[in-house]
């Protein structure tokens, strides 16, 4: 999904191109245990990352209920990989071009509300998401996970670039996360950290644009 | 030595020392006057034979100053740039008490540029023996991981360097600033390591991607744990997590090894306000205040709790950054950050100190005076308080002892740790110290794995 210049170059490439670096994995890996009934929720490109943890919690045991929301029909992609590892599949879109109209929030609540003994819920997408969907499970009391994704330097402790709140306290989302309790995370930091270079990528693109342009 | 003035540059990130010219360079070295004592040389961390390099320089013979000086150190271009001589070398210079110590870092520098500038490929010395058919994990390609690499390299061993980065050096290269230590001088100096058959494997995070055991595992004969002490301290006062509050970590990070300065031709910016506020006294802070003037602060401040004769910095760069016009609010303590409502720093509330009976660290002991306090108005803060080692390596390998400030304990002499295989040295070892330092912990430690490699301990 092309969001800025960089996932844009990177949308350019073809098989069997290559670029300077790529290390990995790090931070701490999604904890994997038997809940029960696990809700697992992929706002937008998150169903890259929620995938594989809904294929662990099912081959752990778990019941795994799926919820996959994109703004529109052309956003939803691995619908299929998402339903094979889980034993239901809801698919929301905003506009309703696609499955059901609607947010992720919505079906989630109402699984929450038909008195379904839910264990866990992890819920990755744009922070804006993962704050509603916190603020959706809370009153209901249910463990919530989400996957937190300020600005990351070096991604290994050195520079503290990716520090958020949570249960007050100052933490590395690069080695301490990225997973954290969502009803914890101050997110109205978070939001405000993510906008730091808001300008700056914009002015990024713009000249990339434009310099594309020239070549074109 | 020549500097670009003051006023210049602080606006460029070009070098500000201008370097020697030949006839600066054999005026100085006709001072030494080889002193039989030769107390320099002790005085080196790595023990440079210095009589020797200078006595090459006075004579023209280039080629020789750079053999002699390269036999034991494999980075004089970025040593000549950053040790602090005036407390090693020179400080034991017989001419000392004279006139003035003969500038050995000044010439170090100049026989390592002359090196570079004149594109000589000099071999270090005596040929590479055979290879022993032993090999050797460095991890961490910073100062003392490249000395244990190079040492080891000359002595016949198979060794591989691993760096977390993308690009070798460490703190040489997202430390210290392109304008104390060009980056093209630290490549170049990585490449002379290399061409002594080291591999060097970028993008290795050991402790995340792979262990320490899991390198063992791999047939390395020895292990030489050189990661530094990357951990970024904070002062932990309210509001420290708002937008325009920086690690001094982050800081240089962002301007020296991706290029802030070179937005938009980087996409690695940095936000830097009006008023910048740089916390502490080091040589970090020094760096950090100097990067924020050239990257277009206006008003640029050092603030630090204790006076000016308690600054850790070298006195050098407490000048170079005074000429360049950075404010120094001293026995200055922050308290809290402010902020617009929207996550922006806007204020950092202080009180005012006075020192009191000395502390462990020997400097006299900053005490709060109460109803002091008062606000500065800033835009952007940069905590340069010091950096302790990254717990990644000590947390995932079984069997290292640490103390409670996360260094590693080895041995003062070898570098040994406890665990079977392993030594250490540097920052890791010793908390936040100079480039010197640890690359003297990385001969002994060299020495000491050569030693075990052959079965001669």
């Amino acid at each position: 999904m092309e969001v800025g210049k960089t996932t844009r170059e990177l949308g350019l490439l073809q098989t069997g191109d290559s670029i300077m670096s790529l290390t990995g994995p790090l931070g701490l890996p999604t904890h994997i245990e038997n809940y029960g009934t696990v809700v697992c929720v992929a706002g937008g490109f998150a169903v890259a990352p929620v995938m594989p943890i809904a294929r662990a919690m099912k081959q752990a045991g778990n019941k795994v209920i799926s919820i996959l929301g994109a703004r529109n029909k052309e956003l939803i992609f691995w619908e299929e990989e998402l339903r094979s590892v889980s034993d239901k599949l809801i698919v929301t879109t905003d506009d309703g071009t696609y499955g059901r109209k609607g947010l992720v929030t919505e079906p989630l609540k109402e699984i929450l509300e038909s008195g379904e003994k839910i264990g866990l819920v992890v819920a990755i997408g744009p922070s804006i998401m993962m704050k509603f969907c916190a603020k959706t499970t809370q009153p209901f009391g249910v463990k919530t996970i989400v996957s937190l994704n300020p600005v990351m330097v070096d991604g290994t402790g050195m520079c503290g670039c990716c520090r958020v709140v949570v249960g007050g306290q100052t933490k590395f989302a690069c080695v301490d996360g990225p997973d954290f309790d969502a009803h914890q995370v101050d997110w109205d930091l978070l939001a405000a950290r993510q906008h730091t270079y808001l300008e700056e990528e914009k002015q990024a693109m713009e000249n990339w644009q434009c310099q594309c342009g020239k070549h074109s | 030595m020549p500097r670009q003035e003051a006023a210049v540059r602080a606006k460029n990130f070009e070098e500000v020392a201008l370097g020697y010219t030949p006839a600066m360079a054999a005026e100085e070295a006709s001072r030494c006057i080889q002193c039989p004592k030769r107390p320099c040389v002790a005085g080196c961390p790595v023990n440079i034979d210095i009589p020797e390099f200078i006595k090459a320089v006075r004579e023209g013979k280039m080629a020789e100053a750079v053999t002699v000086l390269k036999s034991k150190n494999a980075l004089p271009g970025v040593c000549g740039r950053v040790c602090p001589q005036e407390t090693q070398c020179e400080a034991q210079c017989t001419l000392l008490k004279q006139k003035a110590p003969v500038a050995i870092g000044r010439l170090e520098r100049y026989v390592a540029d002359w090196e570079r500038e004149n594109k000589v490929a000099i071999p270090p010395g005596a040929p590479l023996p055979l290879p022993t058919g032993k090999k050797v994990a460095v991890i961490g390609s910073g100062p003392s991981g490249l000395t244990v690499a190079a040492e080891l390299a000359k002595k016949g061993h198979g060794v591989s360097i691993f760096e977390a980065l993308h690009v070798g050096g460490g703190v040489l290269m997202y430390g210290i600033p392109e304008f104390r230590l060009p980056k093209e001088i630290v490549q170049n100096e990585i490449n002379f390591v290399k061409s002594l058959g080291v591999d060097l494997v970028l993008d290795a995070v050991i402790g995340k991607c792979d262990t320490i055991d899991e390198i063992l595992a791999e047939g390395y004969d020895a292990v030489f744990l050189g990661t530094g002490a990357g951990l970024p301290m904070f002062l932990n006062i309210p509001g420290e997590n708002a937008n325009g509050i920086y690690s001094a970590n982050e800081w240089l990070t962002r301007t020296n090894l991706m290029k802030a300065y070179l937005f938009p031709n980087y996409d690695t910016p940095l936000k830097v306000g009006k008023k910048v506020a740089v916390i502490g006294g080091g040589n970090v802070a020094m760096d950090a205040a100097r990067c924020a003037l050239r990257l277009g602060a206006q008003e640029v401040y050092i603030v630090y709790r204790r006076s000016e004769a308690e600054l850790p910095a070298r006195r050098e760069e407490v000048e170079n950054a005074m000429e360049e016009g950075i404010i120094f609010k001293f026995l200055t303590n922050p308290t809290k950050f402010l902020d617009d409502g929207k996550g922006w720093v806007t204020g950092m509330e202080c009180i005012q100190m006075e020192l009191g009976e000395p502390d462990a660290s020997g400097r006299r002991r900053p005490i709060a005076k109460t109803g002091s306090e008062f606000v500065m108005n800033i835009d952007t803060a940069v905590v340069a308080l010091g950096t302790t080692p990254n717990p990644l390596i000590a947390a995932t390998t079984i069997g290292l002892k640490t103390t409670v400030h996360g260094t590693v304990v080895a041995d003062e002499t070898t570098g040994k740790t406890v665990k079977d295989k392993v030594w250490a040295g540097g920052d890791i070892v010793t908390g936040a110290a100079t480039v010197i330092s640890a690359m003297g912990a990385g001969k002994r430690a060299a020495a000491d794995i050569d030693k075990y490699l052959m079965g001669k301990q």
